[in-house]
């Protein structure tokens, strides 16, 4: 490919899901978009670039983005955050929160929805401490496609044998073929809907535990930076935000401080008293 | 570092399954059936063991009834490992002492993911 058609790429990529490719890349160019090539009988990358150059052909676009945009997920994924939420996070929220205060949780990149899901298991678990307090779920991603799948909440043998427990395999799913679908209680816990973390999140409201776990990975600083500035305008003072094992606010923004002794765990800066109240 | 007793009528599941638990540092003995299987047990009890269903002389269930009886209900740990895969067999092994069960086909993420799942690590 030439230089020209690799910076068509890489701005379109930067630009529309803030993912920073290098040339290092360039053999997931070629392998992800195959598929594209192949529908739009193109001979090769430069030929797709030619075509987004310019900007006029949007779905075109969307569809290089979300072929290039990773959505690996998996259940409990890495366990410490979901345990934390479990035996931390919620039932500090619920005794802070006066009664009948809605409680809200964001899973920022959903995926194919396991990690909001997962965080609906725990709900179910907790019905009795939360004592019908109303908290909602809300998945977002800019793939639509994965939104479907999310929606849907039916995986594969190999999906509902990663990181979820037997139990919970037992308690929340049914077998449909060869495949296991979410209980419809546990579907209708979760709201999923397209957002994209670069765009106006504000019309997403105010959440009190966000979830945005292995996404900054894939940007580059100023982006990091800014994603997690829009962040932390949704985030109540006293609420948390969970980041992948690999990533880090240290260096990229001071908006949000580690909670100390919870890694991946995150307060607004300057909240120190509300994030005590949560340490409790 | 724990012992695992792998109990399994297939040569190519023990292999793969000892390559992937060797690799982690455990420990590993193999047998082919349930009746061998208790009687590694009565040898020389493991930490976990990793159990198949259908199997000659004495299958996954049978072995798992005969160890809960003789052992207690908590040691060794049992996770299942078989091609069955319909609710009500996984609800059979786990009302009767399994602690977790993985459905075939498997690779090592969802092995090493189960066994840390059950506390074996």
């Amino acid at each position: 490919m030439t230089p020209q058609g690799f910076a068509v790429f890489a701005e379109v990529l930067r630009a529309g899901s803030g993912l920073a490719i290098g040339p290092d890349k360039l053999y997931l160019l070629e392998t992800r978009l195959a598929p594209i090539l192949r529908a739009e009988a193109l001979r090769d990358l430069d030929a797709l670039a030619l075509l987004l150059k310019g900007g006029g052909r949007p779905a075109l676009t969307r569809a290089v983005v979300e072929a290039m945009t990773t959505n690996e997920s998996s259940f409990f994924r890495d366990t410490t955050p979901f345990t934390h939420v479990r035996t931390q996070a919620l039932p500090a929220l619920h005794a802070a929160r006066p009664a009948g205060a809605k409680l809200r949780l964001w899973s920022a990149a959903a995926s194919t929805g396991q990690e909001a899901y997962s965080l609906a298991m725990i709900l179910h678990d907790l019905r009795p401490l939360l004592a019908g307090r109303e908290v909602e779920i809300v998945g977002t991603d800019l793939a639509r496609e994965v939104l479907a799948r999310a929606r849907e909440g039916l995986y594969s043998q190999f999906e509902v044998q990663r990181g979820l427990p037997v139990a919970m395999l037992l308690k929340h799913f049914r077998k449909e073929g060869e495949m296991w679908r979410l209980a419809e209680a546990l579907r209708g816990m979760v709201r999923f809907q397209e957002a994209n973390l670069l765009g106006d999140l504000r019309p997403l409201g105010r959440f009190d535990l966000i979830f945005c776990r292995n996404v900054l990975i894939y940007f580059d600083p100023p982006t990091k930076a800014r994603a997690l500035e829009a962040i932390a305008r949704q985030l109540a003072p006293d609420g948390r935000l969970y980041l992948g094992g690999a990533e880090t606010v240290l260096g990229v923004t001071d908006r949000f401080a580690p909670v100390p002794g919870d890694r991946g765990v995150y307060a607004l800066a300057g909240a120190s008293a509300a994030a005590e109240l949560v340490r409790a | 570092m724990a012992r695992l007793l792998v109990v399994d009528d297939s040569k190519v599941v023990r292999k793969v399954a000892r390559r992937i638990l060797e690799g982690q540092g455990f420990t590993v003995t193999e047998v082919g059936d349930g009746a061998a299987a208790l009687a590694a047990c009565r040898a020389a009890l493991p930490d976990c063991v990793l159990l198949d269903w259908n199997m000659p002389v004495m299958n996954g269930i049978e072995f798992l009834k005969a160890l809960r009886a003789e052992f207690g209900p908590d040691r060794p740990t049992v996770v299942f490992c078989t091609t069955e895969n319909d609710l009500d067999r996984i609800s059979e092994a786990i009302t009767l002492g399994a602690q977790e069960f993985i459905m075939k086909p498997f690779d090592e993420a969802i092995l090493l993911g189960k066994l840390a799942e059950v506390g074996i690590a």
